[in-house]
């Protein structure tokens, strides 16, 4: 009774999800999942391409042309520096797409590792390290991933590493509840029987079989991993200028919405909005599925 | 329950020496030489160490450990580089006004997110289910910038109706105060509604489930008796303990809200101090949040055992 719900969207969603993969037959068939897929297909799509699709160069500036209101020649506008927003919108899905996947990735990876361990090894492993979780826990995500950012100084290699070494306990925590309920069943008794060794025992028999919770757990904290950048970047401590970032931007055009310049924080804004909205409407599909 | 509570209360005795020594590693092992960041590229490297040796950091980092926590019991957090002066005023005032805006956060969050759980369940499965869950989970992901953002542009901007800063000035009325806090308290309500709605809908549909409800209906009680005096009783202890612990994360969402409305609280201050490798002010403000997060988990813990009366008899666990 320790870790009495800390993220109930995450424990929630874990509980639900056991036994099989979900099928993409069922997926389809819900208007959420479709809808929040094509808006991701959209921002990844700008993410990859985002430089030939863009109308204009993102960095390039107009100095005669600065702060105009949204218009058929700027879509969403031009910033203090006359770029023009639409196209840096479209060109900065990719900071925060690539640096959110790789770190969510990272702590997915490391945590189902550990959660395995701490699972299926217990004893000191175990006790060891829900301690060290509890303490990451004993802060605010935001909170950690900002004071090792500004410790070790702002890069895209840094924050990828800071949110998943944050997230890493997190989901071991989760599988490792998952592994809790896979020790009962009779097909590890039975491979224990037959010799196997005990990293074979974990990563052959046992993984597949918890993959629906490192699944489920991977796209709640592809979500969270998205708020973090995007705050991180806003207080100034993720992409730095003049690179597009939705974050930075915003940050950086910040000061003038006073003088009614809305159309340059608005939109890196909505942006932000639509994508961390497009990967809850996936999550909370996928969990439907497993849990019907 | 006095040995579950002794218990809790030594497990989170570990958790805050661990907080310690995550906040020592990153404010004064990471960072690198202090007084070079101090001095700046430019100065002596004699200047340099001088100022290393008057700061205490040339000392082996067990010491500076230690040094470092026994002042933290004696209650000294530390000096600020930045305004080079003892941290503790600065904490003081800047938690105070946080818990102001934490407190109006909540009295509105509370209840909506209450009322928007049950309405949930109620309808499981259901067009008003789906909308809530969806529309709370993604409020509850959106960054506070964004949805602040938003406020700004229709109320502070658009409208006029509002000030679009947090800080009603020195001396400022209690009403004009209040009234500089609505716009910054509406973000962390967003963040909020969709943790709580989803406890309070998981407790509900729980307690929906349950063979209390059924015999309940079976002995012919109206639905609204049933729900008002069986299911919500039940199912709003869970939601309890998670309104406590979130006090932690509207402290961390602080951060963005103050940084962005320009309000003077702890979340802010470690903004600031991290801008200006303010570093000991930045390490007494994030061990001040970690404490406040514990003490609501520990509150909340406690609530719960002392509420439910299964384990506030049978001895917890």
């Amino acid at each position: 009774m320790t870790d009495l719900v800390t993220e109930p969207a995450a424990e929630v969603a874990v509980a639900q999800a056991h036994g099989e993969l979900p099928s993409w037959r069922l997926l389809l068939r819900r208007p959420t999942f479709i809808a929040g897929v094509a808006i991701l297909v959209f921002w990844v799509v700008c993410a990859v391409f985002g430089h030939a699709i863009a109308p204009q160069d993102p960095l390039a500036q107009q100095l005669l042309a600065t702060n105009k209101p949204p218009s058929g020649a700027h879509w969403f506008g031009t910033d203090q520096l006359g770029r023009d927003v639409f196209s840096r919108v479209i060109v900065g899905a990719r900071t925060i797409l690539v640096i959110s996947f790789f770190a969510t990735l990272l702590g997915t990876v490391v945590g189902t590792a550990l959660g395995l361990m701490m699972g299926y090894l217990g004893g000191v492993v175990d006790i060891v390290t829900g301690r060290l979780v509890e303490a990451v826990l004993a802060l605010p995500l935001l909170v950690v991933a900002f004071l090792f950012v500004v410790a070790i100084g702002p890069s895209p290699l840094t924050i990828i590493i800071v949110i998943g070494f944050v997230f890493a306990p997190l989901i071991a925590r989760t599988v490792r509840a998952a592994v809790l309920v896979e020790r009962q069943q009779d097909y590890l008794a039975s491979a224990r029987l037959l010799g196997e060794g005990s990293a074979h025992i974990m990563f052959v028999e046992v993984l597949p079989n918890v993959l629906p919770a490192v699944l489920v757990e991977f796209t709640v904290r592809l979500g969270y991993a998205i708020f973090t950048v995007a705050s991180l970047s806003f207080l100034g401590f993720g992409v730095q200028p003049p690179t597009p970032d939705w974050g930075a931007d915003f940050s950086a055009n910040y000061g003038v919405l006073p003088a009614g310049y809305w159309w340059m924080t608005l939109f890196p804004a909505l942006a932000i909005a639509s994508l961390v909205i497009a990967i809850n409407l996936v999550t909370d599909s996928i969990e439907q599925v497993l849990a019907s | 329950m006095a040995t579950y509570i002794l218990k809790r209360l030594g497990l989170a005795l570990i958790t805050l020496w661990l907080l310690s020594v995550i906040v020592f590693v990153a404010c004064q092992v990471l960072p690198g030489d202090p007084g070079r960041a101090i001095l700046g590229p430019l100065a002596a490297q004699s200047a340099v160490q001088s100022l290393d040796h008057q700061l205490g950091v040339d000392r082996p980092l067990v010491t500076q450990y230690t040094s470092w926590v026994s002042g933290l019991l004696h209650g000294d957090m530390g000096t600020s580089t930045q305004f080079r002066a003892p941290v503790e005023p600065y904490i003081q005032a800047a938690l105070v006004n946080s818990l102001k805006l934490a407190a109006l956060a909540f009295v509105i969050v509370v209840p909506l997110g209450i009322v928007g759980g049950v309405i949930a369940a109620l309808n499981y499965g259901r067009a008003a289910d789906r909308v809530i869950s969806v529309a709370g989970l993604s409020a509850t992901t959106v960054p506070e910038f964004v949805s602040g953002i938003v406020v700004i542009i229709i109320f502070g901007v658009a409208l006029k109706v509002l000030p679009v800063s947090a800080s009603a000035g020195a001396g400022a009325s209690a009403p004009s105060q209040f009234e500089h806090l609505i716009l910054p308290a509406i973000p962390l309500v967003l963040v909020l509604f969709g943790y709580i709605a989803r406890m309070a809908r998981a407790g509900t549909i729980e307690a929906l489930n349950s063979d209390y409800a059924r015999t309940a209906t079976l002995k012919g009680l109206k639905r609204t008796v049933v729900i008002r005096r069986h299911i919500l009783r039940n199912s709003l202890l869970p939601t309890i303990t998670v309104i406590a612990t979130q006090t932690g994360y509207l402290i961390g969402g602080l951060v963005i809200v103050e940084t962005l409305f320009n309000y003077q609280g702890i979340g802010n201050l470690i903004f600031k101090a991290a801008e200006s490798k303010d570093f000991p002010m930045l390490a007494a403000g994030v061990l001040t949040i970690g404490i406040v997060y514990m003490l609501a988990t520990l509150i909340a813990d406690v609530l719960y055992t002392v509420l439910n009366p299964r384990l506030r008899l049978g001895g917890a666990e």
